[in-house]
């Protein structure tokens, strides 16, 4: 048994088919790059936008507004139109060494030697088990990915996973896109839980969800129990400040949001983590701690919306381009850390010379509801700049702080927090 | 379904016992069926446990459970390799963390050699950090167990099962027996879905082993269903322990174990819970709560991982502390009652005992002629090549180079090997059982609606 039967040898590999792989792969080729190999593990490439048929996309990155599956059709044929070379059902595995990866194909097993990679290998829900919700194990438990790829996807329907009758766990973005789905599959939705004060989503769709889908959000509660031996019959849900519980009968439940970075290549390869995201730990050029390694998209910011993670793509492809030009890589930095109010920060390395973020934007998960977000920067107990932005921080939707709030950093002096006032 | 099948032996019970008693039987000259009452074997006790092929170290000296342990630890070593069922010899330690139990290990060393045992060593604190350097603080020292070792369960129970079958056995799946009458010539056991009359019968039905027992009029034991639930860890803390991590055991049981399975993942527990539900495989909030507490104490670095899995295993526990194995020559009945989690070990060595208690009672079993070879199981353990990392396999045949459950990197030709095998799956876990696909970190985020529509394209 020999380890692989052939050797590509692309100037740059990016690893994941979805808006920043491709948008960093066109980029690229744009910018003269010659030889750029896209892999993905799916059957097609276009990431988790093809599945999600509502509209609302494309509009940072194409100045746009097309649904799901016609913007990632549209990533695809531009990066084939610009040459990239695609190969889709090729999974990589494992590292043959930095820069080098190994991919299982039905063509093969295959070695990929890279001047540069690039980590977009984006992020996906936490599934009950990860949420530790006790009870039962029946069918018809799901994830927004799961459910989205039954009903939107290639397959004839749901196959009875999806029922009559839903409770959807989540209030973010994601959970209203849920809903929809289900009703598009003839499932209402009896009930969406949270644990904050607050819906966390846009406001824009918290008021269709409330009129036109006529969805309760019961806030300030958890699903604790799932019921039912072969099929689910129904969820307990638990009042977090009263510890009064009901049971919502159901034969769906859908888990959603609460996502995780998907980093086990850049754990495999023993990359620096953040803590709080669980994401490789990038600086402003989106470069992670291996040299010649780069990562972009919602693998690093799990999650923001799709047009954000191709900017993502943008953005790192002209420091990939940088890079092949002089290949250096800096070692040193100024950590960012996501201080109170917030679970993570990205990137998460300042430092001196290095260019400002994708989009001059620090992107950060608030743990919190603030209205009003009074934001304080901070280094070695000095408060470096304070300032009220004019847009709420919400739990289950990504917080952006402008670059020039950063200004004061002090490049030789000791971790940056950025937090909620 | 109204036809009576006529066998000389009847096992009831499909779970990994059952299914090695009715593989032993089929090798010999009588014929053979195999009921289960679920419609897959080794799908209730059999496919939750901690998945451990022990020495029996610490069985109970002179008991019938260390004997079988003990045959049964050579026996199905040498079948898993023939068969190719998983099993790694990861060793195990059993780590002091009080001075009451750093005092008992001599004495647990001295138990060993009294099993037959005797490669236990006791080391010092150093030596266990040494080993297992991500173990919490508060070790005082430890006991060696250089051949306990970690095995795939459901492989062995299909192995099993699938030989069974290939010796002519028949499996009768989805029967769940509702009486058994002796007759002077044969037993009729009335099933769910018609009868079966046999000669012998044996009883290897678990969880339900005191009902049956009871059908043929016996008031031996009771079977008090003894919930065990378990955490499996993401993959990513593999790299935390490559051994069996062992408390001490207290009067309370064996307590709770850290060890690596046999997929690459870690594992955590089991709690201890009596229940009057014998079919409650729920998960419990109180159970999660108390096994990250251990968790937390025994590797605190564990807790970072995410949870890939939890489940439940109920553990057929009865009044007696050892198996309760008997034969009945004018009932032609054999019992095989009170395994627990050690049955697994065991099987082998039960399947040859419930022989030698039959032939002592009077049927013939020579060993027949021209048995087929044994078959050869396909690999899901972590540990071995996986048809992805072939470059033969893939060149062959593509779809074992096409992957569909990314997470545990199962390709769509080991699902479709495993829809078209002696014995198919029956739903999404059977399928899961055979091939690992869905019970990886995502658990179907991306390839759940995939493997369903294969999966009911050929059932």
């Amino acid at each position: 048994m020999s380890e692989q039967r052939a050797t590509l040898r692309p100037t740059v590999a990016i690893v994941g088919g979805g808006p920043a792989g491709l948008t960093a792969a066109t980029t690229l080729r744009r910018l003269g790059i010659e030889s750029v190999l896209v892999l993905e593990r799916e059957q097609q490439a276009g990431g988790i936008p093809r599945n999600s048929d509502h509209t609302g996309y494309g509009v940072r990155d194409l100045r746009t507004v097309l649904t799901g599956p016609a913007y990632a059709e549209r990533l695809v044929r531009q990066a084939r139109d610009w040459r990239v070379d695609i190969r889709t059902a090729s999974t990589v595995t494992d590292w043959a060494d930095d820069r080098s990866l190994m991919v299982t194909s039905p063509e093969g097993r295959l070695r990929v030697d890279a001047q540069a990679v690039v980590l977009a290998t984006g992020a996906r829900e936490r599934p009950r088990s990860a949420r530790m919700v006790p009870g039962d194990r029946p069918s018809g438990v799901l994830t927004t990915g799961q459910l989205q790829n039954l009903v939107h996807g290639r397959h004839e329907r749901s196959g009875g996973q999806v029922g009559v009758r839903a409770v959807v766990v989540g209030a973010e973005l994601v959970s209203w896109s849920a809903v929809l789905t289900l009703r598009e599959a003839g499932c209402a939705t009896a009930m969406m839980t949270t644990e904050h004060q607050r819906a966390e989503s846009y406001a824009a769709f918290t008021i269709p969800g409330r009129s036109l889908l006529r969805v309760p959000v019961s806030r300030r509660t958890r699903v604790t129990r799932i019921v039912g031996r072969e099929r689910v019959e129904a969820v307990e849900v638990t009042r977090l400040d009263t510890g009064q519980s009901m049971t919502v009968p159901c034969d769906t439940v859908v888990f959603t949001g609460d996502w995780i970075p998907d980093g086990e290549l850049a754990r495999l390869r023993g990359l620096d983590m953040d803590r709080g995201s669980r994401a490789p730990l990038v600086d402003t050029a989106l470069r992670t701690s291996l040299d010649g390694v780069f990562a972009a998209g919602n693998l690093l910011h799990p999650v923001d919306t799709a047009d954000v993670a191709a900017l993502d793509g943008r953005h790192v492809a002209a420091q990939v381009l940088a890079y092949l030009a002089a290949p250096s890589w800096p070692v040193e930095g100024t950590r960012l850390v996501a201080g109170e109010g917030f679970a993570w920060i990205a990137p998460g390395v300042v430092r001196l010379g290095d260019p400002p973020p994708a989009r001059s934007r620090l992107l950060l998960w608030p743990t919190a509801h603030r209205s009003v977000a009074r934001v304080v920067v901070r280094q070695d107990d000095a408060v470096l700049a304070r300032r009220v932005l004019p847009w709420a921080a919400s739990p289950g939707r990504v917080f952006r702080v402008p670059w020039g709030l950063l200004d004061k950093v002090d490049p030789s002096g000791g971790d940056v927090t950025v937090s909620l006032a | 379904m109204t036809t009576a099948v006529q066998v000389d032996v009847a096992v009831i019970g499909g779970g990994v016992v059952g299914c090695a008693v009715a593989r032993e039987l089929a090798g010999r000259e009588v014929s053979v069926a195999l009921i289960e009452s679920r419609g897959d074997v080794g799908d209730a006790t059999s496919k939750a446990n901690t998945a451990i092929l022990h020495t029996g170290f610490d069985a109970v000296p002179g008991s019938l459970e260390s004997s079988m342990v003990r045959r049964g630890y050579a026996l199905l070593s040498d079948y898993a390799a023939e068969v190719g069922i998983p099993v790694e010899r990861t060793g195990a330690v059993l780590v002091a963390w009080a001075a009451d139990e750093l005092a008992a290990l001599p004495g647990l060393a001295d138990k060993a050699v009294r099993n037959g045992y005797d490669s236990c060593e006791v080391v010092d604190a150093a030596a266990v950090y040494a080993m297992v350097p991500a173990l919490g603080p508060g070790a005082l020292g430890g006991l060696v167990v250089p051949d306990e070792s970690i095995i795939c369960p459901w492989t062995t129970t299909l192995a099993y099962a699938t030989e069974a079958q290939q010796r002519g056995a028949l499996l009768l799946l989805g029967r769940r027996v509702t009486g058994v009458a002796v007759g002077t010539e044969a037993t009729t056991i009335s099933t769910t879905a018609g009868e079966v009359r046999a000669a012998w019968i044996v009883n290897a039905a678990g969880l339900g082993g005191d009902m049956v027992d009871r059908m043929l009029g016996h008031d031996r034991f009771t079977v008090v269903p003894r919930r065990g639930e378990l955490l499996v860890f993401d993959k990513l803390a593999r790299a935390l322990v490559d051994r069996i991590v062992l408390p001490v055991p207290s009067a309370k049981g064996k307590g709770v174990l850290v060890s690596p399975t046999i997929f690459g993942n870690v594992m955590l527990g089991p709690t201890s819970e009596n229940l009057v539900d014998r079919s409650d495989t729920s998960t419990s909030a109180e159970g999660f709560a108390f096994l990250t507490s251990k968790g937390r104490t025994i590797m605190p670095a564990l807790l970072d991982e995410e949870v890939t899995a939890s489940y439940a295993g109920l553990r057929a526990a009865t009044e007696h502390s050892d198996y309760v194995v008997e034969v009945d020559p004018a009932q032609r009945y054999v019992l095989l009652g009170g395994i627990r989690s050690t049955g697994l070990t065991a099987s082998m060595a039960l399947a040859e005992r419930a022989c030698d208690l039959m032939e002592a009672a009077g049927l013939s079993l020579h060993v027949r002629a021209g048995v087929p070879p044994p078959p050869r199981m396909p690999n899901i353990g972590e540990a071995f090549p996986r048809p992805y990392q072939r470059v033969d396999l893939i060149e062959h045949d593509p779809e074992y180079g096409t992957i569909v459950c990314f997470c545990e990197r199962v390709s769509r030709g080991e699902i479709r090997d495993a829809l078209r095998s002696p014995i198919p799956p029956c739903d999404a876990d059977g399928l899961r059982r055979r091939t690992r696909a869905l019970m990886g970190r995502c658990q179907g985020f991306f390839c759940g609606a995939e493997v369903e529509a294969m999966l009911r394209e050929q059932t």
